[in-house]
């Protein structure tokens, strides 16, 4: 080490307390969107018959507001937090930083609007359409240019752990959304997956499990490795284990989607594949949970006193049991168990509330105090937030766990005679009731805490005053810009990295969607395409998110067969653009129910569950009823289908309407034998269609070549 | 299933960026000193506000 210059550094400050109101703010109004989503489990009536409020609609709006606009934002506060400090320099440049937070904030809000129109892809955690989809896309690369340039620059040498897992999780997240978000558009709201059945279930949760992976998980953990020691005054126990950590975890990670479609018509082999690769994932996440662990162990003393250290503990041990039990339900036996229940709801919630939640709650009281430069304005209000929060979660996750066991065994039991004991699906979606209640209790107290957190921060911030910290820092590496040359050299780096993440983008758009349209070619006559009345049904289905209470897969087990029909084969799904197996039933599996119940039950059944399935949760869709559907769009929904590899005769294409009106017409018909009145072009003959066609292929002639 | 494929692939791909940045980092002498990075990031620098 030669010449070590002393230099003043002014970090860019004020942007991560940008990011930190919009992490608290956005925070709230998700958490209240969850919390109203569980009242209307509780008790239906609460969505007030308005089509924005229903569980189907709502659902989406809280979970990709605690994924993108809760956690995401406290994880880019954290960052540009820590990265200019371990770097020693500020962000490259205030402009990027200021597009990504106007941008990223902006896309929360199309997202949270768009979702609440019914706009949506219907794949869970990516139902944005395409004009927000590329806007994220362009938002990424901003800051993972700026962020780059920033690394580029810096003054120390060593990278620090937490750089290493913030560039892999940026990266990482880049090429998962690509790959998952590819569709035809059919207008500026509206697209098509590229991706049919299968496939497209095996990219979404190839997406699904990496974007939990990469976003909730890995940034958070290079958080961790800053804000644990900095809060403990102890460097973190084993650098080395945190090293060991990073590189074992980001090799391990990327494999373990499949564990999300056990039992599915996936092949075999991806599914052991899945299952292997998670299991083998205990080690590193226990291993950076106990490094974490350890750290805080130096300062054990001081956890009773300090809300800060008592989140912390509280996050690494959710994050510990959340590694533990995911691993856990991978295994196909424990899967067959808890997948499509509320388990699964506990769980992702141990992680959300316990692991995020502390997490984030932790990083506010040490980041707000020094930014404003005020002590926080209430310890003691903070340790009560602490313990309403935990109560919060443990009445929460145990309300789950209870019903996700209770809803299995009443799936799974059956009587002497080898009959189901509860064929009756509302049977067990009753039983719950009392555990909803219990469970929205537990998630109003989190909320209670979370408003305690705002108001004890706010309090704190306007004692205070926002500024920027200015240090005194040594150079430690030689690149120094001083002439125009070496300043060019310090921009390349930058470039470069845009330039690759530019072709890689290029190429995926360019290569995949010709290979794929090949692929998507069908080999099975026996499975019809979705005529264009069920189309139009389908995409109804979808606006409306079905999916998110019901399923449409019937695993491969004797005991679901008995309750549904045969299991779901993988030819059957092959039109599904996209596909709709749904992650979780609190209502039951749709996909042999096409010609289970007369035109009319379903008729009665959309305008008010409660008058075909006494008790039944489910909201009533009186607007199918007055709105009409718009047939002008079939011509270019038909186009894009086409064009994916649908093959649809000269006639359907010319004359869509015609082919729309025919159907429309004998269901109308149908009904009017039953006194009742519809016009062909009423939004509930199309869905009526699209559930009386599902699943029905499976009964024609077995297909001569099942891919 | 030919998706499996793509996303192998793509996987495959990611792991050996991964690879590679492992590969460099350990040649310039990343992972050389495992306790200076971490007592370093440690130390406060000399606040300079007015």
């Amino acid at each position: 080490m030669s010449r070590s210059k002393e230099q003043s550094v002014t970090y860019d400050d004020r942007i991560a307390a940008y990011f930190l109101a919009a992490t608290l703010i956005w925070g709230v109004v998700g958490m209240l969107a969850g919390v109203y989503a569980a009242l209307e489990l509780a008790f239906w009536p609460a969505n007030g018959g308005l089509s924005f409020l229903t569980f189907g609609r709502l659902r989406p709006i809280h979970t990709d507001a605690m994924i993108f606009a809760f956690a995401g934002n406290a994880f880019f506060s954290g960052l540009y937090y820590t990265l200019q400090r371990l770097c020693k320099t500020r962000m490259w440049s205030d402009g990027f930083s200021r597009v990504h937070f106007w941008g990223w904030q902006f896309i929360i809000a199309a997202v949270a609007i768009t979702f609440a129109l019914g706009i949506t892809q219907g794949k869970e955690y990516a139902e944005m359409e395409w004009p927000i989809d590329i806007l994220i896309a362009l938002i990424w690369v901003v800051m993972t240019i700026n962020v780059f340039a920033t690394i580029a620059i810096r003054k120390v040498k060593h990278l620090y752990v937490s750089i290493w897992f913030f560039v892999a999780s940026i990266l990482t997240i880049a090429m998962l959304h690509i790959v998952n978000a590819l569709v035809i558009p059919v207008s500026f709201w509206k697209s098509y997956p590229i991706y049919a059945g299968v496939q497209d279930a095996l990219v979404q949760w190839w997406y699904g499990h990496n974007a939990v992976g990469f976003l909730l998980t890995t940034p958070f953990l290079g958080l961790m490795y800053y804000f644990v020691p900095k809060a403990v005054g102890k460097p973190v126990y084993s650098y080395r284990l945190s090293i060991l950590h990073f590189w074992s975890l980001i090799f391990l990670y990327i494999w373990a989607g499949p564990h999300h479609l056990l039992y599915t018509a996936l092949p075999e082999w991806a599914q052991s594949l899945g299952t292997v690769f998670s299991l083998m994932l205990i080690a590193p996440s226990w291993g950076g949970m106990i490094n974490g662990l350890l750290t805080m162990r130096q300062a054990w003393n001081r956890v009773r006193e300090e809300p800060i250290l008592k989140f912390f503990v509280l996050a690494l041990t959710f994050y510990g049991m959340a590694t533990l039990e995911g691993p856990l339900m991978s295994i196909k036996t424990v899967n067959l168990f808890t997948h499509y229940t509320d388990w699964t709801i506990a769980h992702v919630h141990g992680g959300a509330l316990g692991w995020l939640g502390g997490f984030i709650f932790a990083m506010a009281y040490y980041m707000v105090p020094k930014l404003w430069g005020k002590p926080l304005y209430s310890k003691s209000m903070a340790n009560n937030h602490f313990w309403v929060a935990t109560i919060g979660i443990l009445l929460y996750i145990s309300s789950m766990y209870a019903a996700g066991i209770t809803q299995s065994l009443m799936w799974m039991a059956t009587n002497e005679d080898g009959l189901l004991k509860y064929p009756q699906f509302l049977e067990t979606v009753l039983a719950l009731k009392p555990l909803y209640w219990t469970r929205l209790i537990g998630g109003t107290l989190f909320l209670f805490g979370t408003l305690m957190c705002v108001y004890n921060l706010y309090r704190t911030a306007r004692s205070g005053q926002l500024k920027d910290e200015a240090v005194s820092v040594q150079n430690e590496r030689h690149v120094e810009p001083r002439t125009l040359h070496e300043k060019m050299e310090g921009h390349a780096v930058a470039l470069s990295v845009a330039a690759l993440i530019a072709v890689v983008i290029g190429g995926v758009i360019e290569f995949v969607p010709t290979f794929l349209m090949e692929i998507n070619v069908p080999t099975v006559t026996a499975v019809k395409p979705y005529t264009p009345l069920e189309l139009q049904g389908r995409d109804l289905y979808v606006r409306e998110g079905c999916y998110n209470c019901h399923s449409q897969e019937v695993r491969t087990y004797q005991k679901e067969e008995l309750r549904y029909g045969p299991a779901s084969q993988a030819y059957e799904f092959i039109y599904d653009h996209p596909f709709q197996w749904g992650s979780k039933r609190t209502g039951p599996d749709l996909h042999r129910q096409g010609g289970k119940y007369p035109d009319l039950w379903h008729y009665k059944h959309m305008m008010d569950p409660r008058s075909t399935s006494p008790g039944s949760i489910m909201p009533s869709y009186g607007w199918l009823y007055d709105s009409k559907v718009n047939t002008g769009d079939l011509a270019p929904k038909l186009n894009a289908m086409k064009t994916l590899g649908v093959p649809y005769d000269e006639a359907t294409m010319q004359n869509p309407v015609a082919a729309y009106e025919a159907q429309a017409q004998k269901i109308k018909d149908n009904l009017a034998k039953d006194g009742v009145n519809v016009a062909t072009d009423d939004e509930i003959v199309a869905m009526i269609a699209y559930l009386q066609k599902l699943g029905t292929d499976y009964q024609k002639p077995k297909a001569e070549a099942s891919r | 299933m030919e998706i499996l494929y793509i996303l192998i692939a793509i996987s495959l791909g990611m792991a050996l960026v991964g690879l590679v940045s492992f590969l460099w980092a350990n040649a310039s002498g990343q992972f050389k000193d495992m306790r200076g990075p971490a007592e370093k990031m440690l130390y406060e620098d000399k606040d300079t506000r007015p």
